[in-house]
């Protein structure tokens, strides 16, 4: 029997267990549409722009280790979704976008909502395929969900013309695919591995410094173990938050420019350095020359050779999967005898501590107007740690990652590459479809928030309980902390002026919205809040405007040339 | 420094602008880039000119190889290798010209292939820098036009670049 394009797609999407789909619809997939409604097996997100679209995908798949899947339609559908897709491919997220194309021989021809869907979103894509025959439909399909996931992720976007969508042909979904052009490495090298584990068993002031990629290939157990066992500091990048307890006595907090103290020096004083699915980006490292003056070995673990020797030179590269090349680096050392010295060790830890006493996160806990450090520890103690914590992007962002101490893996969902503001909301919109039940917040700042605020309207429909906690403090903060440190103070164009107000604007949709100005009310708000499973909550907290993230290294500046709060 | 990139590529409809965008989009320096299918008519194989520091050289490799549709990429200038280009050369040949720029083209082994009343077109091979010099030789005012391929390269002995 033959199907229809559009009828392969849907049996592609049900083949890849696809439970969602976060789309808007339009003339160029319209047969899609069709189809979709036939059937109720993969589900349809209606959002209320496509950037929500792929933007919710991605917090769908940050927060449950399948596929986003999104769908678009042609010309602005596309254009709409290009922020969402830029997103999921600077944190190498694993994602299959489905967007309309007009009709193959209208294509070049200028046609009505035509784009060159593949043009624009070549630099922002692990790849992406233009399908003109319907036969190659499904092998298509099958290589967009293999190239995603495997290797280091990414989106990938696959473009449908619409007469590629009524077209027939039999269907047959392919079981396996391999390109020869394609071969990520999964495995190690044993020489390599052999020589990282000497190096730690040597290494007199260690440090683990943990990306992004430990949570990409869940091998947080991996980590936490290796830690453990030798007994190590380790560090989490922003996107690797989760990948190690934070809780753990041997995690030292966050690094680069608004890490902690301890976790910097620590970075800048050891002299063996064992990056893991971390790539050594510039909000991490500071200024590269000034990183590189220390005399240190690095072992570099990371599934991407580009990623590696990319900024800074490391001396024992290993190219493979996280989970695996652990996986031998533990076996290894078990099956050893050696272990780290301990005197040495615990000179290090001696060293670290003194560095902890500088208690950098510290802030003005007497404050009589809101500090929003105080709202995220407290919504710490609320959700016992146990919330998935969705943001967006400014100073919020900070606070969130500083002060929610994150121990499980995929809770912390963030855009750390791109830095999206109105990644958020639909983002957390993803993280509740795939985690139903479960408490999902998205902090956010005033400013983020209004860039996706139509997705309320989305929540209302899918009926999801996210609790939104909008950190208010009428000021594009990141921008004002910016300009107050390097702009002698002149605050162009930061102020949030003109502002809705969020309570009446969350009631409009039909949620519940409190607004909360005294630190005493912070905690009864949050607990109202929580008490509410079943609504969308806005919380509006007015807090300190003047509030800035500390510690911070300025653009250009080396890691250890923080500005401390106590140094202003 | 100077290098030759030779790439094997799936022979599709958009692989050319993946690596042309990658070029330009992370800033590398492109000299030439020539491209044709080859034997097997399924893939492509690329030659880029480029320059860089190692460091550079090693990340455009990397990147190279990172895009789907690539299949192989070799730095041809890590061991020897042969380089050549062609260009085609259209001069001035007025009646007493015509020996001189014969003999020139005899010295540099380049054959005239087309004639006309008063133009010589003269086909020559070899590398970059030796088609430099017989441009050089000939002088800019008897140059009417040239059309050059950009470089291509292949290892020299058992070298192969194949899959
Ligand atoms: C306002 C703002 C401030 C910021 N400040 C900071 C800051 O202070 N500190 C900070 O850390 N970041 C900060 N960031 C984030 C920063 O921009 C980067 O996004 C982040 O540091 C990158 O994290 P990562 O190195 O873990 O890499 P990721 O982007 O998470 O990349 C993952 C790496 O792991 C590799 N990988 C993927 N999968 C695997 C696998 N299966 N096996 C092996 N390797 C794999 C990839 O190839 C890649 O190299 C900030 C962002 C914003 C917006
Ligand atoms: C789409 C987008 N535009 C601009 C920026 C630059 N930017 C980074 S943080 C920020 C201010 C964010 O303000 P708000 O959401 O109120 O958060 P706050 O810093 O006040 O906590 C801006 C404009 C960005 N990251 N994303
Ligand atoms: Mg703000």
């Amino acid at each position: 029997m033959e199907l229809s394009g559009a009828e392969i797609l849907i049996k592609c999407l049900q083949a890849e267990k696809v439970e969602y789909v976060f789309g808007y619809p339009g003339g160029a997939v319209l047969f899609i549409y069709d189809e979709l409604f036939k059937q109720n097996k993969v589900k349809h997100v209606l959002v209320r722009h496509e950037q929500g679209a792929t933007h919710a995908a991605d917090g769908y798949s940050r927060s449950s280790r399948k596929v986003g899947v999104a769908l678009v339609t042609s010309g602005p559908g596309v254009t709409n979704a290009v922020t969402g897709i830029a997103t999921a491919y600077m944190d190498s997220i694993p994602m299959v976008i489905i967007t309309g194309q007009v009709p193959t021989h209208a294509i070049g021809l200028d046609a009505f909502q035509e784009c060159d869907a593949i043009g624009i979103t070549r630099p922002c894509v692990k790849h992406n395929f233009l399908v003109k025959d319907v036969k190659d439909l499904a092998l298509t399909m099958k290589k967009a969900f293999y190239l995603a996931t495997t290797g280091r992720p990414g989106p990938v976007l696959v473009d449908i013309p619409k007469d590629v969508t009524t077209d027939k042909c039999k269907f047959e979904y392919p079981e396996t695919v391999s390109m020869r052009s394609y071969n990520p490495v999964v495995k190690g090298h044993p020489g390599q591995i052999k020589k990282a584990a000497q190096l730690l068993l040597e290494a007199k002031r260690p440090m683990v410094y943990a990306g992004g990629g430990v949570i990409l290939s869940d091998a947080s157990p991996q980590l936490t173990k290796l830690v453990k066992m030798l007994g190590f500091p380790c560090t989490n990048t922003l996107m690797g938050l989760g990948g190690f307890p934070a809780t753990d006595k041997h995690f030292v907090g966050m690094l680069g420019m608004h890490g902690t103290y301890e976790a910097n020096m620590a970075m800048q004083n050891c002299d063996v350095l064992v990056a893991i699915g971390a790539r050594f980006d510039d909000r991490v490292i500071g200024d590269p020359a000034h990183f590189g003056q220390v005399p240190r070995k690095i072992i570099h673990i990371d599934i991407d050779p580009s990623s590696i020797s990319k900024r800074v030179k490391v001396d024992v590269p290993i190219v493979g999967h996280v989970l695996d090349v652990l996986d031998d680096l533990i076996s290894l050392i078990e099956a050893g005898k050696q272990r780290p010295e301990p005197k040495a060790l615990n000179a290090w830890w001696e060293q670290i501590k003194l560095w902890r006493t500088k208690d950098c996160l510290r802030y003005d806990r007497k404050s009589k107007i809101i500090k929003p450090q105080y709202v995220l520890e407290k919504l710490y103690e609320i959700t016992r740690g146990d919330a998935f914590i969705t943001s967006d992007v400014g100073q919020h962002q900070m606070w969130a990652a500083q002060f929610y101490k994150f121990d499980k893996p995929r809770r912390w969902i963030n855009s750390g590459g791109l830095g999206t503001m109105g990644f958020g909301l639909p983002a957390a919109m993803g993280v509740q479809l795939a985690n139903p039940g479960a408490s999902v917040v998205c902090v956010t700042g005033e400013a983020s928030f209004q860039m996706c605020i139509q997705e309320l309207s989305t929540c209302k429909q899918y009926r999801l309980p996210i609790k939104v906690v909008n950190l208010n403090n009428r000021y594009m903060g990141m921008v004002r902390q910016w300009q107050q440190f390097f702009h002698g103070n002149r605050y162009s164009e930061s102020y949030m002026d003109a502002l809705p107000d969020f309570v009446k604007l969350a009631e409009s949709y039909g949620h519940v919205g409190i607004s909360i100005e005294k630190p005493a009310d912070v905690e009864p708000a949050l607990k109202e809040a929580f008490k509410r499973t079943d609504e969308l909550v806005f919380l509006d907290f007015i807090t300190d405007q003047t509030e800035n993230v500390y510690p911070m290294v300025g653009g250009g500046k080396g890691l250890t040339e923080m500005i401390l709060a106590e140094e202003l | 420094m100077r290098h030759i990139i030779s790439i094997l590529l799936e022979n599709e409809a958009g692989a050319l602008s993946r690596v042309s965008g990658l070029f330009s989009a992370r800033g590398y320096n492109i000299e030439s880039l020539t491209v044709a299918p080859t034997e097997d008519e399924s893939m492509s194989r690329m030659t880029i000119v480029t320059s860089g520091s190692e460091d550079v050289i090693e990340q455009i490799t990397k990147q190279l190889n990172k895009l789907v549709e690539v299949v192989k990429v070799v730095d041809l200038f890590e061991a020897p290798h042969i380089e050549r280009e062609l260009m085609l050369i259209k001069v001035r040949a007025g009646p007493k010209d015509r020996d001189d720029l014969k003999r020139m083209s005899d010295i540099f082994r380049g054959r005239i292939i087309d004639v006309s009343e008063d133009t010589y077109t003269i086909e020559l091979t070899g590398t970059g820098q030796k088609l430099d010099a017989f441009i050089e030789a000939l002088g800019k005012t008897a140059i009417l036009e040239t059309a050059r391929t950009g470089a291509c390269g292949i290892a020299r002995g058992q070298r192969v670049l194949r899959i």
